[in-house]
Formats: C-alpha cells, structure tokens, sequence
C-alpha cells in the first residue's frame, strides 16, 4: 500500500530526460501517467532510486497528422483518444482501444506511450499497433531512432528493445487508406480489468474489395503481445468475406498462447480470439467501406 | 406554545438527515480521526497458508526510523492475549505463536511514529517459515493423512471436523423419499456457494486511546455491535467495562464485515496500554479481503421429494461447511449453521432434514457475513434452485411449481417443517405481481421464438422468503448477550427530541429513519428528534446491526419507547386539562379533551410543562427507554425475476431486465427501502457473476485485492426494477419487518435460473456461481450451441 | 531521501510543504492538510474512493505523488460548497438518496463534476461509463444516475455554476 523510498526530479525537456536516465540507468524509472508504475511501488514490486517525472514536457502531448502519417507524442493521455473528434473519425480503431484501457479516470492520466513502452502484454495497445504496423521513435543521447512496433517488444513479459538511456518520444501509425478500416475487441471480466482476450485488426482493400493489407493483432494472450502473421496473411488478395474471415480466425486462435488464469481457461481464451477476430474483421470490413 | 408542526408519518420519502455531513466530505470515519502523540500500527503477515514458524527476527524493523516496537505472539502470550474467543466458541490466534494457518494471517504488529514508518517497519521484519501440507479442499480435510490443522485444540477436536449439526424429522423425511422413489419424483442437485467477501468500500480499523490517568480506554472502531465489542474486549482483556468505552462513528459500509473483533484491534488496544498513547490501526484492502471475514464456503447437496404433479412433500439437505481455521462465525450460539434451517423457504414441505458437516481448512476465519441474515442467503439459494430443477425434471413452468406450493395467505403464522413460525406472508401475491409487470406469458413467447431461431434467452425467478430480526432473547444470543434492542428517548422542555438507539447504522439511514418512527409517534417532525447511535457511554445496550434487525429490534424498541413517552404525556395532558385520561383522545401531535376538540394540549406543550408544571405524582421530565426483547423473527418476502440473453460467441450473460417485488411490511421511508435494495440487488448480482474467493493447492488467495475481487461497476450492474407489497407483521408495534438483506438472498438465484432457462432445452439443469463466460462457453461447445 | 518542497493549490488556497516524495497525494491531503473527505477504499486504483480534480482532470489521489501535484490546482470535495450554497451535485446526491454510507460519496461526486464538465448533456448509459471507475457498494448506482442527471439539468439551467466547479476537460 505504501512504497519505498526513493529520489524524485522533474525532466522539463526530453533531452533532460535522456540525461537523467544516462546519468542514473538501471536505477531511473520514468514516470508518464503512474497509473502502471505507482501501483507496482505501493505493492514494493519495483523499488528504483529515482523517480523521472516527465509529465511536465508539454511538447510530448500532441496529436499531429501530416505526410501520411499520424504522430502521437508519448505523453498523449487515453482519455484524449477518447474524445478526439481526429481520433474518431479517422482512427477508431485507436478509440477502441483507449476506451477500453481501464476505467475514465485512470485514463485521465493513462498515456499512450506508457502502455507500449511498459510492454505488460495485458495492455490493449500494442495490439492495434502491431495491426496498424505501426512504428515508435526512441529518443537517447545520440538523438532519434524510429523501431518498427514489430522490432519493439521482444519475447518476454515487460521487456522492449528501448535501451537503458532511451526515451519513447512518439508513436506513428499510418494514415488511412482509402478503403481501410480496423477494429479492436477486448474482452474483459468486468470495466477495469485487463482482457480476457483482445483483438486488433486492421484491413486495406482494392478498387475490387480484394485486401491488399491484413494485420491482425493480439492481447493478453501470450508472454508478449502476439502478431498473428498467418492469419494476416491469409486474407491477402482475397475478398474479405465470412469464408476467409472464419480462416483468419483460425490461424489467429492458432497464433495465441493462451495460459489458463483467473481470466479462464486457455481453451476459452483462445476461442474467444477466434470469434473476437470474427468481430473485428466484419467492424474492419463495415468501416473500411462507408460505416463508422 | 403551540406551532404549527409539520409531521411526516411512516411510508413518507423523507430526505435523509445524515446527508449533510457526508455531501460535504465531514463525515467522521475511523481513519479521519488523529489525535495528539498518535502512533500507527501495521501487521505483518504470512505469505504461507500451513507453515512453522521457526524465527521471527525484528532486530532490522526496529533500526527503522520512527518504529517504537514490534508486537509479536509470544509477547501476547506473556499477557494471555495470543489466543483470542469467537463468536463460535473456538479460539483464534490474535499474532501467531508456533506456526500460522492461512495466508495472510497475522503474524507481528509494528508500532510506528507515521503510517509511512509502520509500513517500513512491516517490510524489515524477517520470518523463517517451514512450510507444511495444506489444505484448501474441504472434502479432504478429513481424510486420513490430512494434516491436523487445530492441534492447540487436540483433545477437544482430535480431526478438522468442528461440529456436526442436524435438525429436523430424519425418519419421516427419510420415508418421505422412500415414497417419491416409489410413487412420484425426487429431484437431487449438487451446488457449491464459493467463498465472497462483503468488502465495504471501507476497510476496518481502529484508534485506541488509553488514557493512563483515568485509566479509560477510548476505542473508535469499525463496529455494526460496539455494546457486545465492549463486552467482550471486558471479558478478553480483563479490563472493567465501565472504563472501555467503544465509539463507532461513522462507518464506511458493514454488510457483516465488521461484525468479528480482528487482530488488529486487539493489538492496538495492547500498543495503546503499554505506550500510554493513542494507536491507530487501519487495514489495507488486500488485508481485508485476504483475512477478514467471508461469507458462504457452502457445499451443498439438496434433494425433493414431490409428486408426479409437482407437490413437493419433502426436503432433505447435506452441507459440508468450509470454516477456514478458525471458527469465527458470527451468528447466534445456539444456531452453529445460522439460520439455515430456513431452507423450506416459501413452500409447504411436510417433512424436511438438513445436516451441516463444518470442518477447519487453511483459509482465514468467518463464514457468516456478505448482506446473508445468517446463512438465509445459503438457504434461500438452495431452495429457489432446486424448485427450478423440480419444474425442469417436470416440463412445468417454474411460476407454476411455485404457485402450486406456496404457502397460502391463510396459512399465517405458518410453523415449518423445521420448526420456524412464520408471522405473515402473500407470496402468491408478490409473485403475480412480478409476473404483471415483466408479462410473463408474453416473455415465454418470446423465449419459444428466439429458440426456434436459435437464440439464447432465459427467465428466471426467486420467490425467497427471508428471516430476520432476532431474536427472542430465549433462543437468540450473541456470545451469551441476549439479542434485545433499546431505544432511549428524551424530549427536551422545548419540544425537541434525542433519542439514542442500540443498533448502528453503516450507510442504512437510521438517523432518519428511526426520527420518523418516533415523530410518527408523537406527531413531531422528524428534524425535531436527532438520533444518535455507536458510543457506548450514553447509547442504551444493544446487539447491533446486521441480519437486518434493526428495524425489527430496535425500531420496535424506538416505538415503544416513544408510546411509553406519549403515555406519560397523556398523564400530563389529564392533570393541565384536569380530566381523566379516559375523556383523552389523541391525533397526530396533540391530546383533546372528547368533544371538546379545541380543548388541548400538544406534544410540545406537554414537553415544557413537563419540567415546569409537572403534576406531583409524576417524576418531571419526559424521557424513556424500551428494551425489546421480540418475540419472533420476522419474514420479509419476495418475487424478482430475471430476464436474460446469452453471447452464444463468447458465453456472456446480458441481464436484459430485472424487476423486483418486496415485502417487508410496514414501509418507514420508501425511499430508505428503495435504495437499500438497490444496493441489496447488487449485492446479489455479484456473487452470481463476479465475485469469488478461492486457493490454489498451496492455500494462495486468489481475489485477494480489487483487481481480482470483480465487485461490479455502474456498467455491470442494471437498472434494477422496483415494486412492492405491503403485508405488515402481527407481532411488530409497528408492522415493519426490515429489508437491508432481502434483496441479496432473494436474487443470485433469480439470476442463475434465468441462465440455466436459457440453457434448459439442451438438458442444463444446474450451474455453479459465478456464472462466468468461459462456463458458459463450454456448455454452449458442448450443446453445439456456440456460434459467432 | 531527500525531501521536496512542495506549493499546491487546494481548493483556492495554497498549501506549502516539504514532504517525501513517496508521500501519495491521497495521504497528503488527509493525513498532511486534514482534508478528510477525500477516502481511501483499496490499494490497486480500482474503487476512486479518492477521487479528486487535478487541473481540471478527475484523478485517482491514491495513484499520484503528491510532488507530481507540485504547482496544480487541485478541487476536493470540501471545495464544493461556495459560500453556504451546495454544488448542483451535492444537491443532486441529497435529493436523489445517491448515498448510504457516504464513504465513496465525496471521489464520486469530483468524478461527476469534472464529467458534466466535458459532456454536460449526457445520456444515463453515458453518466454510467462515466462513473464506471468509481465503485459503490451500497447503492447499486441506480439513484446516483440520477443525481447527475439531475445535477447536469440544474447546470444547464442555471447561469451561474460555482467556482471550480465543471472545469473539466483534458
């Protein structure tokens, strides 16, 4: 309930920030919105020396489109997802996933950059973002790299290829093409909880409804959150209908790693991608040809 | 004198008193309290469910800067305090001594300068555990190799089995079957009630201030029974009662949880006497929930005995009960099951036995809590589903099995078959009633469309009979307290009113609704009589709240005590109008003189004369109290039903409408009722669905904190739907037999049933709760049933 | 550990301290300035019992360091009442029996303000996602529906809303 002690220093840029955790590495914890870190500290499951505030670097919230590209700045709040009329219009599949990430309040504070760079497969966004083949930019001392979100976790549980001294400063998700749409799923016990199991897909379509692009993405359903690449694949010069999508959702069922918990069974969750992917290719297929 | 009064009667929604401190953030809760030179105290506890304690170092807490002392077993032993009673005549460790006995049982107590230091204080202190065997499944805790987990109690209890309990006719209910085999049906369902925990959005918690020179001892504490809490920490501590005073201030929510005396308190009252200084000790969530007291544990095997057309004859149940380590239920002693024996429920049975086999496992102490009425909830759910299994076997509607086995309305007081006298009850009436408002035959139609469509829709109903109130101090009793409420009321010479009650409130409305009794009494207004509750010093001797007593006990003592007020009145109102009491009559407010209407007196202005023309004959004054000792229970009663929709793509159970009559008599405030059984209601969905508190094989909790302990938000939870009937008791003053529990024992069924409707026509007669989505899902694989 | 010194607004006043930096806001506010009415119900940010408004945003005080309040103006709950005049939604809360116990009272009140801030119009499915991170154990959420939606008309209908109050927004 309490946590340990430790120092507290406030980064008003990101390249103080940078020199903060150079200067303090393993020791340094950054701290975006909290709403991960501050619970892990009161239940003394991390314990850092130094907390890095960095919720005072106004220029890492913002939501920017241009050239193609959506930019979303690190420090971008859930709950500005929520509401975001760009956001809603253009991206909802990124709103399905903010509006599922906890409760309203917790997404007040709740950053975008947080859920991914923490990597706790739980989270709901790496999901869309594997989906969207989406990409984030690392900032250290020797200035940007730019990750794709596929190089960005690895196989373990709240582990990224972010180094010691790096800084995710900015998510970028493609811009829409014309016949695309997307959707997440989530599953989930109760409001607050994570998912049972989650869904992202995101689909591209031809002039002839054949798809062209196909990512399919996966929550809580692993050690880390899973692309499943075949069920992608599948779809791939195909018309998006309930033959391929049933297929795709297969190959995504196949593609999860499901352990059986408090959230059921492994045999549940995995047929709960199965159907979520059903869901969400339709949701992807209605937007991606004039529906919200 | 005499002004124009406004009165509110009983069955007025009058807007709650209590409001005004709590809309403002001034509410005054156990952790809001700090006094002067405060220390905080903070537990240590055990990560292992069976293990020795070899070593318990406290050298490295005590190099922690603001820790003053660590408390452990064997310094409470020196004071005879390692071991505490129950309420169920076992003992229970208050810190630890050679070994623990559930995760999370408390095993040190630091004492520290700040919250802060306290907690790190608990992280320095250092156990050496060697784990042993445990046991979480109570069907094997009393097989042969199975650990003994009592061994301070050996010679008493030589095996995990605590008590083996009966009541009831066995031969003729055992004939009684023998005769249904034969001639007509019996119907057998397992069910298994898991283990749920009230968790009120408040924890429990204390500050104890002994002040060493008047050598009083001051404890705020989370208490629905502070009277008893005094008597019994009197008895435990060896402290005189009259210098322990117990104030329950306000308290964030009970629902039976802060009903036991818990470690903690007993640990800072021992800190507070050795340092001379007032100890605060507050619990964490992940505490409550992983050592205070549960509710249910309850494995059940219920069987009826009817006829080929569905008229139950009857019942016969056998229950293994899950106790955890400790027997720490709190019921009344002379019940051990509570009042479980209820379970004939709503229906004429002839014959009937129910046995309870309770055993120890490695889980922490309780049993009777979570809004239950003493194990009703357990009983209630047992018979509502098994009536359903009984028109399922059948191929009749279950409003029809139960319309056809009602106790009827003439039947009143109705003496069960195991030995209950039921005051009144219409349960006809309040289930037609359901059915009216839901259309019960045009959902069915609905229900036979959507199935030839292949949709999953279910109808569900409880048709629950509650029992509450107790109790006659000859059968009823809380560790030997008799279980009588009191009211005490005072009017002062200028017409306003104090009353102070036995019982105490956690969120239940008393301070309002008790001023209505009394201002229903008087003809008063009800802001002109303040009631107050919870510090034992001036508030009369009471049992507390929970059960749902209070409107039965001490809202019958409060109408006494206000007629005993009125009666002394009227004898003033005789000697100033200088008639006799028999030429008095009364209207709300006011004696008159017959036939001489503008001949009178009010209430106020009997109250003034009172202390200053009070006849000779008469003390001055205008006060009284009332002990009530009842002389039965009361039975609430009522119909919901439950209309749901399953996913058949991911198993998921939408309620889609829920309506809900009750009965619980006479009404104070509508508005009070309402709100209780809405949160009632919530209370009920939440174990059908959501909540449950189980181990693993090493005896780890799982629920123990809000993310796994799923109480429902707003968005779980519907938008319940109200109704009543009005069938007042007999024997009440006032006809009020109390609702807070009703809607809790009356709805987890509604809800399954309505599941397992849905389900029935591919042959699902029964499903645990919580009915979870994955469960099911894998009735819906099973069946073929699952889809997109 | 080195202590940090600390300025935040409560309510309209300013409230300076030197304070570890482990110190939660929650506790800051109850055990540091008396603020009591703010609550604690659980230790995994789950029930909002200590709902509060920071810069306008309701927060979870139980799961912000009060240094990260360092310079923020902050509402709670004892802020409400301006000049013995009650917030609609205190009114709304009495008028509704929106609560028994009182003890989630106070975090779903500030959570309600800073809704109706942003969505003054809403929808009873709306106030209950709205409300979704904030638990009740004793009402069962039907009648503090109500009371928002009787506070956001009295809001809507008034012209004057109260200091602070309905500063929402991100």
């Amino acid at each position: 309930m309490i946590p340990g002690s430790f120092d507290y220093v406030v980064a008003h840029s990101v390249p103080e920030a940078v020199a903060l955790l150079e200067q303090h590495g393993d020791e340094a914890k950054i701290l975006a919105g909290g709403h991960s870190l501050i619970p892990l500290l009161r239940f003394r499951f991390a314990s850092p020396s130094v907390l890095v505030d960095i919720n005072r670097i106004a220029d890492l919230e913002y939501l920017r489109e241009a050239s193609g590209t959506l930019r979303i700045g690190a420090l971008t709040r859930e709950a500005t997802l929520d509401t975001s009329p760009l956001i809603t219009t253009r991206y909802p599949i990124l709103r399905d996933t903010s509006i599922m990430v906890a409760d309203p309040v917790v997404r007040n504070w709740a950053t975008v950059g947080g859920n991914i760079a923490h990597a706790d497969p739980a989270n709901d966004h790496p999901a869309t973002m594997l989906a969207l083949d989406a990409s984030v930019v690392a900032t250290g001392p020797s200035g940007e790299r730019v990750i794709p979100i596929e190089e960005f976790f690895t196989d373990s549980a709240f582990e990224t290829t972010l180094k010691p001294n790096e800084l995710l400063t900015e998510i970028r998700v493609p811009s829409p093409s014309e016949r695309s749409g997307g959707a997440y799923f989530k599953l989930e016990r109760k409001v607050g909880d994570y998912a049972i199991a989650g869904v992202a897909a995101y689909i591209a379509l031809d002039g002839k409804g054949l798809v062209t692009y196909a990512g399919i993405g996966l929550t809580n359903v692993g050690p880390h959150p899973i692309k499943a690449h075949d069920a992608g694949n599948s779809l791939l010069g195909k018309p998006l209908d309930d033959t391929a999508i049933h297929q795709a959702a297969d190959l995504a069922a196949a593609a999860a790693q499901p352990n059986s918990d408090d959230r059921g069974p492994a045999e549940y969750k995995r047929g709960m991608v199965r159907t979520l992917c059903v869901r969400a290719l339709r949701k992807a297929l209605e937007r991606a040809t004039g529906g919200k | 004198m005499a002004t124009e009064v406004q009165t509110h009667g009983l069955g007025e929604a009058y807007k709650r008193k209590e409001d005004a401190r709590f809309i403002r953030g001034r509410g005054n809760y156990v952790d809001d309290i700090q006094l002067p030179g405060m220390l905080y105290g903070d537990i240590v506890r055990s990560p292992y469910a069976h293990a020795l304690i070899k070593n318990i170092d406290i050298s490295k807490a005590l190099q922690v800067p603001g820790v003053l002392a660590v408390i452990t077993g064997k310094d409470l032993d020196a004071a005879g305090l390692a071991w505490m009673p129950t309420l169920s005549a076992d003992t229970e460790a208050v810190l630890a001594l050679d070994r623990v006995h559930f995760q999370m049982q408390e095993v040190a107590f630091v004492v520290a300068t700040s919250r802060y230091a306290a907690a790190d204080g608990v992280a320095a202190v250092e156990v050496d555990y060697e784990p042993l065997k445990v046991v979480v499944d109570p069907k094997k805790a009393l097989d042969a190799d199975a650990p003994l987990l009592r061994p301070d109690k050996k010679d008493k209890q030589p095996t995990n089995q605590i008590y083996h309990w009966e009541t009831g006719d066995r031969a003729g209910t055992d004939a009684a079957f023998a005769e249904a085999e034969a001639n007509g049906i019996v119907v057998k369902q397992d069910m298994y009630i898991p283990r749920i925990h009230p968790a009120p959005i408040e924890t429990c918690g204390c500050v104890v201030d002994y002040n060493t020179a008047t050598t009083k001892l001051t404890v705020w504490m989370t208490s629905q029974a502070p009277h008893a809490h005094r008597t019994l920490f009197a008895i435990v501590a060896g402290l005189p009662e009259h210098r322990i005073r117990v104030i329950s201030p306000d308290i964030g929510g009970g629902f039976g949880n802060k009903v036991p005396i818990y470690p903690g308190y007993v640990c800072a009252v021992v800190a507070s006497l050795t340092t001379g200084k007032p100890v605060k000790w507050i619990e964490d969530r992940s505490e409550n929930l992983s050592s205070t007291g549960f509710g249910r544990d309850y494995h059940i095997q219920a069987e009826i005995a009817a006829d080929k057309n569905g008229k139950v004859n009857a019942l016969r149940v056998h229950t293994l009960a899950d106790h955890g380590a400790f027997d720490a239920a709190a019921q009344p002693t002379k019940f051990p099951a509570g009042l479980f024996h209820i379970c004939t429920g709503s229906y004429d049975f002839k014959h009937a036995f129910v046995d309870v086999d309770a055993v120890h496992t490695n889980k922490p102490p309780g049993g009777i809590a979570y809004r239950c009425s003493f194990r009703v909830t357990e009983a209630s759910y047992l018979i509502e589903r098994i009536m359903d299994t009984l028109a399922h076997d059948l191929g009749k509607d279950p409003a029809d099995i139960r319309l056809q086995n009602f106790i009827q309305p003439q039947e009143f007081p109705y003496r069960s078959a195991l030995d209950w006298t039921y005051d009144s009850g219409d349960y006809e009436k309040a289930l037609r009633l359901a059915m009216k408002n839901v259309n019960y035959d045009e959902l069915r139609r609905e229900q036979a469309e959507k199935r030839a469509k292949g949709e999953l829709m279910g109808i569900g109903i409880s048709s629950f009979t509650e029992i509450v109130g107790a109790g006659p101090g000859k059968h009823f009793d809380i560790a030997g307290l008799q279980m009588f409420d009191s009211c005490e009321v005072r009017i002062h010479p200028t017409g306003k009113g104090l009353a102070r009650i036995g019982v105490q409130t956690q969120g239940q409305g008393h301070e309002t609704t008790f001023a209505q009794i009394i201002a229903a009494e008087l003809g008063m207004s009800p802001d002109d009589i303040d009631v107050e509750h919870g510090d034992t010093d001036t508030a009369p001797y009471g049992l507390g709240t929970y059960a749902s007593r209070s409107t039965p006990v001490a809202g019958a003592a409060t109408a006494m005590a206000a007629r005993k007020v009125r009666d002394k009145a009227k004898k003033i109102a005789a000697y100033l109008l200088e008639v006799g009491e028999e030429d008095l009559e009364w209207e709300p407010g006011r004696f008159y003189v017959k036939g001489s209407p503008t001949k009178g007196k009010t209430i106020q202005e009997l109250a003034f004369a009172a202390y200053t023309n009070c006849p000779p004959y008469l003390e001055p004054g205008l006060e009284a109290v009332n002990y009530y000792d009842p002389p039965n229970l009361t039975y609430p009663f009522g119909s919901y039903i439950c209309i749901v929709d399953i996913d058949r793509g991911t198993g998921a159970v939408n309620i889609r409408r829920f309506m809900a009559v009750d009965d619980c008599g006479t009404i104070i405030n509508p508005m009070v009722v309402e709100g209780q059984i809405h949160g009632g209601l919530t209370q009920g969905l939440a174990p059908a669905m959501y909540e449950e508190i189980f181990y693993d094989e090493e005896g780890n909790i799982h629920g123990g904190n809000f993310q796994d302990y799923l109480i429902p938000t707003s968005m779980e939870t519907p938008a319940w739907e109200l109704d009543r009937t009005v069938t007042p008791s007999p024997h009440h003053p006032i006809g009020a037999k109390g609702v807070g529990e009703s809607p809790t024992v009356g709805a987890p069924q509604a809800i399954v049933n309505a599941v397992v409707d849905a389900l029935a026509h591919v042959g699902v007669r029964h499903i645990d709760i919580p009915i979870t989505p994955w469960k099911v899902w894998n009735i819906l694989k099973e069946k073929g049933l699952a889809a997109d | 550990m080195s202590k940090q010194h600390i300025r935040v607004t409560i309510n309209g006043t300013v409230y300076e301290d030197d304070i570890e930096p482990r110190t939660l806001l929650v506790h800051w506010i109850r055990d540091g300035l008396r603020l009591t009415g703010t609550h604690i119900g659980c230790d995994t940010t789950s029930c909002g019992a200590c709902t509060v408004i920071v810069d306008g945003k309701a927060t979870k005080s139980c799961t912000m360091l009060a240094v990260q309040a360092d310079g923020r103006e902050v509402m709670t709950v004892e802020g409400l009442e301006q000049g013995g005049k009650l917030h609609p939604i205190q009114e709304g809360f009495h008028e509704m029996h929106a609560l028994q116990c009182g003890y989630c009272t106070p975090g779903m009140m500030l959570t309600s303000i800073a809704f109706l801030g942003r969505n003054p119009h809403p929808s009873e499915q709306e106030i209950r996602v709205a409300i979704s991170g904030n638990l009740c154990r004793c009402t069962g959420y039907v009648n503090i529906v109500k009371a928002v939606q009787y506070a956001a008309e009295k809001m809507a209908s008034s012209e004057q809303v109260p200091v602070g109050a309905g500063q929402g927004g991100e």
